[in-house]
């Protein structure tokens, strides 16, 4: 059976899927004292400042739909069985400037396509959920908040 | 201050046949163009010192100058980022052949995507930086991430399907008009657009550019060089690349502005440089991937506001005869898909007068490279 592809993870990202798989979304941030700037994608240094001071920033798990599309085959094979499904970008609440690709789900286990399109809304209102996939990888996906 | 302006010029343009499939291979296909722009040009094999091409070219310049017997070759360069690299190889060669580095280039693209395998099916290959964040959710296909920019456009805008429609009729009705094009004699109609399936909602089939194979080629040298060349000389007057700040291809949503891409930052360097502007040009061959590409390069070489580039569409103002007729060829939607090198031939091919779809008296001509990724984009004035 072929699966879903997991994040090939670097050295700047892995601390994202580690807090991940603990059900945490955090964002790297910044740690000189008069900067403190969120980034995404994580990366050795801050594009305002230069410092390569960083740290994890923990955000609420809130935010709204930024834009989505409903992928159609051809896709690989995994992907195909569920199409056609979400994905989407959320900008997240506490932090706007910084979006993240994801699908919306009715639950932490629940397909790619478990959401009916017609609920799909830019502005509508998400929360993280957190989704074991492997051993060693939780995807973030996105729960439509009432 | 020195320029490139008009130093140099396109002397020769060569292609193969576009098709689904084609028998030979990338190296003979690549071969088969260059010897064709060379002989075009009335310019010796023998005579080529300069190669550039895109990253993703698989031949790669050893093999393509032992093949047609170029002489000792003093300059060569590759462009990354896939179709954002086409104009850059002009770029190149033009400032090696302006500041005496070689004299005789050619660029090239050859490829077999009709026939051959594609990018995103590889999951072996995956880069950890940018794909991390998307493949795992889906995000497949350029088409998904290109999808995603197109709906939050739509969404700012009020840009609707019938303006993308606009866009995949304007290049299919210039490859009725082409006997080279994949889409010769094969008319689209809105409602074959709109009933078409779904390839990443909200693009359809026709939103999408052609898998094609195929190869193209052209030849650069000094502007008073071309002068005695066998074609009427189709000068670069301005060239320019474009990676903005905190730009993250194709997947550009992470910057302030995603939907003011690259485009924007080659058009400021492209129009400073040059003696005109957006609305002294009288063709665009605009990089057509993807349909709603065309809106934001609209937008982001100038020839209209920050989201009018739909409306802008409207009223065949993109067909012939309109304020800003492209893609005269048929571009990557009705051509042929060979990573944006069809649109930098046809502009040539518009300033010489022979385009199948040919806009009276044509004098400039702006070729655009990928939208989206890190891009490149000429000017050309005969
Ligand atoms: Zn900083």
């Amino acid at each position: 059976m072929d699966a879903l592809l997991l994040p090939v993870v670097d050295e700047d990202g892995a601390p994202f899927w580690e807090y991940a798989a603990r059900g945490e979304l955090r964002v790297q941030a910044c740690a000189a004292p008069d900067c403190g700037r969120l980034r995404f994608p994580p990366r050795p240094c801050c594009p305002h400042c230069q410092s390569f001071d960083s740290e994890w920033r923990a955000l609420s798990g809130r935010g709204r739909i930024w834009s989505y599309v409903l992928p159609h085959p051809p896709l690989l094979p995994a992907y195909a069985a569920q199409a056609p499904y979400n994905a989407v970008v959320v900008e997240l609440a506490d932090a706007p400037e910084i979006r993240l690709v994801g699908n919306v789900v009715t639950g932490p286990d629940a397909p790619l396509n478990s959401v009916d399109p017609g609920r799909l809304r830019i502005g509508a209102a998400v929360k993280a959920v957190f989704c074991p996939v492997s051993p060693e990888a939780t995807l973030v996906r996105w729960l439509l908040e009432r | 201050m020195a320029t490139l302006k008009d130093k140099t010029a396109i002397a020769g343009i060569g292609q193969t046949r576009f098709a689904k499939h084609l028998p030979e291979s990338e190296k003979t296909l690549a071969c088969r163009a260059i010897v064709a722009a060379l002989d075009d040009a009335g310019i010796a094999a023998s005579e080529v010192d300069a190669f550039a091409s895109y990253t993703m070219e698989e031949t790669d310049e050893v093999e393509v100058a032992k093949s047609i017997g170029a002489g000792d070759v003093t300059f060569f360069s590759k462009v990354g980022y896939g179709g954002g690299g086409s104009c850059a190889t002009l770029a190149h060669l033009a400032a090696a052949v302006a500041t005496g580095q070689a004299s005789v280039g050619v660029a090239w693209r050859s490829r077999k995507r009709g026939s051959g395998p594609r990018p995103w099916k590889n999951t072996a290959v995956q880069l950890p930086t940018p794909a991390q964040w998307t493949r795992p959710y889906g995000l497949l296909r350029p088409a998904d991430e290109i999808g995603m920019l197109a709906r939050r456009y739509m969404h700012e805008y009020g840009a609707t399907r019938d303006h993308l429609f606009n866009v995949a009729l304007a290049c299919r009705n210039r490859a009725n008009q082409n006997p080279d094009a994949v889409m010769y004699e094969r008319p689209l109609t809105r409602d074959m657009y709109m009933t078409s399936r779904w390839i990443s909602e909200p693009l359809c089939l026709f939103d999408n550019c052609l898998e094609t194979d195929g190869a193209l080629a052209c030849v650069i040298v000094s502007a008073e060089r071309a002068r005695d060349c066998r074609q009427k000389p189709v000068y670069l007057h301005s060239v320019a690349q474009g990676l903005p700040a905190q730009h993250h291809g194709m997947v550009n949503y992470w910057n302030d502005d995603p939907l003011t891409g690259p485009a924007w930052a080659a058009a400021r360097q492209l129009w400073k440089q040059a003696d005109f502007g957006p609305d002294d040009v009288d063709v665009a061959q605009i990089y057509d991937a993807f349909t709603p590409l065309i809106p934001l390069s609209l937008e982001g070489y100038g020839f209209c506001g920050r989201g009018e580039g739909a409306a802008f569409t409207e009223g065949g103002a993109l067909e012939s005869g309109g304020r800003l007729p492209i893609n005269t060829g048929g571009g990557g939607l009705s051509e042929g898909y060979v990573h944006g090198f069809n649109l930098i031939n046809e502009g040539v091919k518009q300033l010489r007068g022979v385009s199948t779809a040919q806009v009276a008296d044509a004098s400039t001509c702006l070729v655009t490279a990928g939208e989206g990724v890190p891009t490149s984009a000429v000017l050309l004035r005969s």
